[in-house]
């Protein structure tokens, strides 16, 4: 379980990043941070891992204070993918890549190569094994980051800004992905302004603009209401914006799933 | 490091940025030339005084006080370099010419610093091109110059991100031994030298795409005029060069002892 309380931080260049940021995250849940380009996303997640150590306030990782751990071992349970991969790749191979994160976390040979090979075949990797990281295309070098933090089989995966870059197809498949790892009973959080992949997955979502929590709760109660999602600089899903629009005519204006969309239009044709 | 933070640019408004850069470049390598005549403590500790006024009259103060302190260990290396040496030839006894020498020639690197570090701390890198393009250097030159200053900040963002990405694998630079300490650099150097390659690649093509060189003679939105105030600046400092010149050849200096115990 994840718990800040009343965090606040402040970069030395003198941006106030987090002011007063009290959020809960249990285990095995699916969240979303949503919000505005410099709402707080970023700098909120690399508390978890204690990359930043608030400079007011507390955050407890499994109930460890992250101010007396070191990042190796809070990394060990909440892995944190970046957002352009280009800042992590380095290695002569895929393989090699994928198994950085085992080595520096003391795993022995065998389990190296058993994880290796499960983390590359998760990611449909495995053609590319032996090939250079940086020969690849910008879709299949964000997947060889994801594959290199899923290796260690860390309890939270946090991804920031995954969609970006991504064609349609890619999206579609990671939402799959997101979706199957949080069903296996990991803590998946997403970071992003991507309010249709939110409203696709329809994980918790946590709303943040300038530093501060502005909502907190399920993505069809959140994403749904304009006036918090203006708020934070997003615009509701376009399935939620045509049932606003079709207001007048008795349809409901909390949808995002596009599945209860047709089910709701059938029904109303219909009857 | 350090010392770099105090050569780098700080956008403030000062009579001493306005002045044109040219005539400040003038102002630093006379300050310059006149560290390298005097071995005598006291005009070098005149020189550093009026360095302070200019300091001051910059509103720089700050920034040059922090790049001091980073040359604070090349200061030491050099006193103690002169002092050992000056020990030694002195019959291993240490004289109050060789501990006034010695502090001299401290204070003197201290000035020498001092006069750069103005003049990059009041220049911002646009001013700079401009001044070098207006000396003549070849376009490529200046352009090459201002865009290496401009990319510092840049990298420096970069390689921060690229730590916390690795840190985030689980990276821990400062541990093992000596050579598994270096090794573990690597993991930073190889994206950031691979994104600096990646970004100068686009950097091109972006040049080509907006006509880099398509004329021989380009013009400026911004033009370099010297104005009264330059003018003024680049005759009082030529004065104090002529006299500086002629206290050294003709006039005696005072000379100030530092007693030793």
């Amino acid at each position: 379980m994840i718990r800040t309380e009343n965090v606040y931080f402040t970069y030395p260049s003198g941006v106030t990043a987090l002011q007063g940021v009290s959020v809960e995250i249990e285990d095995g849940e699916f969240v979303a941070i949503m919000g505005e380009n410099g709402a707080g996303k970023t700098t909120l997640v690399k508390h978890f891992n204690g990359l930043l150590k608030p400079e007011r306030g507390e955050v407890f990782v499994d109930g460890r204070n992250t101010k007396e751990s070191s990042v190796a071992e809070l990394s060990r349970d909440v892995g944190l993918v970046f957002q352009n991969a280009d800042h992590q790749l380095f290695c002569e191979t895929v393989e090699e890549e994928v198994s950085f994160g085992l080595r520096n976390f003391g795993f022995g040979d065998k389990v190296v190569r058993k994880r290796v090979d499960w983390a590359l075949e998760l990611l449909d990797l495995r053609r590319y094994q032996k090939r250079s990281p940086f020969m690849l295309s910008g879709g299949e070098r964000k997947r060889v980051a994801l594959a290199s933090v899923l290796a260690w089989n860390p309890k939270v995966v946090v991804l920031d800004e995954p969609t970006t870059g991504q064609d349609h197809g890619q999206k579609e498949r990671l939402s799959q992905f997101v979706r199957q790892l949080n069903a296996q009973g990991r803590t998946v959080i997403l970071v992003t302004h991507d309010i249709e992949f939110v409203a696709e997955c329809g994980p918790r979502v946590i709303l943040m603009s300038r530093g501060r929590i502005i909502a907190d709760g399920p993505a069809k109660e959140i994403l749904t209401n304009s006036k918090l999602v203006t708020e934070a600089s997003l615009i509701v899903p376009q399935i939620t914006q045509l049932f606003i629009m079709l207001g007048d005519l008795g349809l409901p204006g909390d949808v995002i799933d596009i599945y209860e969309a047709k089910r709701l239009i059938n029904d109303f044709v219909g009857g | 490091m350090k010392a770099l933070e105090g050569m780098r640019f700080k956008r403030t408004s000062s009579p001493m940025h306005r002045l044109d850069p040219r005539v400040k470049f003038v102002v630093s390598c006379a300050v310059f030339l006149l560290g390298i005549m005097f071995t005598e403590l006291l005009p070098l500790i005149v020189l550093l005084t009026s360095q302070l006024f200019l300091v001051y009259f910059a509103r720089v103060h700050k920034e040059w006080l922090q790049s001091l302190r980073g040359s604070l260990v090349l200061v030491a290396v050099i006193f103690l370099t002169n002092l050992i040496v000056g020990y030694a030839s002195a019959g291993f006894r240490l004289t109050s010419n060789v501990l006034t020498y010695s502090v001299s020639m401290a204070l003197r690197f201290v000035t020498l610093v001092a006069s750069f570090s103005v003049f990059f701390l009041t220049t911002s890198p646009d001013d700079l091109g401009l001044a070098l393009e207006r000396s003549h250097f070849p376009y490529e030159f200046s352009f090459a110059f201002t865009t290496a200053v401009r990319f510092v900040p840049v990298l420096a963002d970069e390689a921060q991100t690229i730590i916390d990405a690795q840190r985030s694998r689980g990276l821990e630079v400062e541990k093992g031994s000596f050579v598994k300490r270096i090794r573990n650099y690597l993991p930073i150097l190889i994206p950031l030298i691979v994104n600096a390659i990646r970004r100068s690649l686009e950097l091109a093509e972006a040049m080509e795409s907006r006509a880099f060189g398509a004329k021989k003679h380009r013009t400026n939105l911004f033009v370099l005029k010297i104005k009264a105030a330059d003018y003024i600046a680049l005759a009082v400092v030529l004065v104090v060069l002529a006299v500086s010149i002629y206290i050294r050849l003709y006039v005696h200096i005072p000379v100030i002892a530092i007693p030793t115990f």
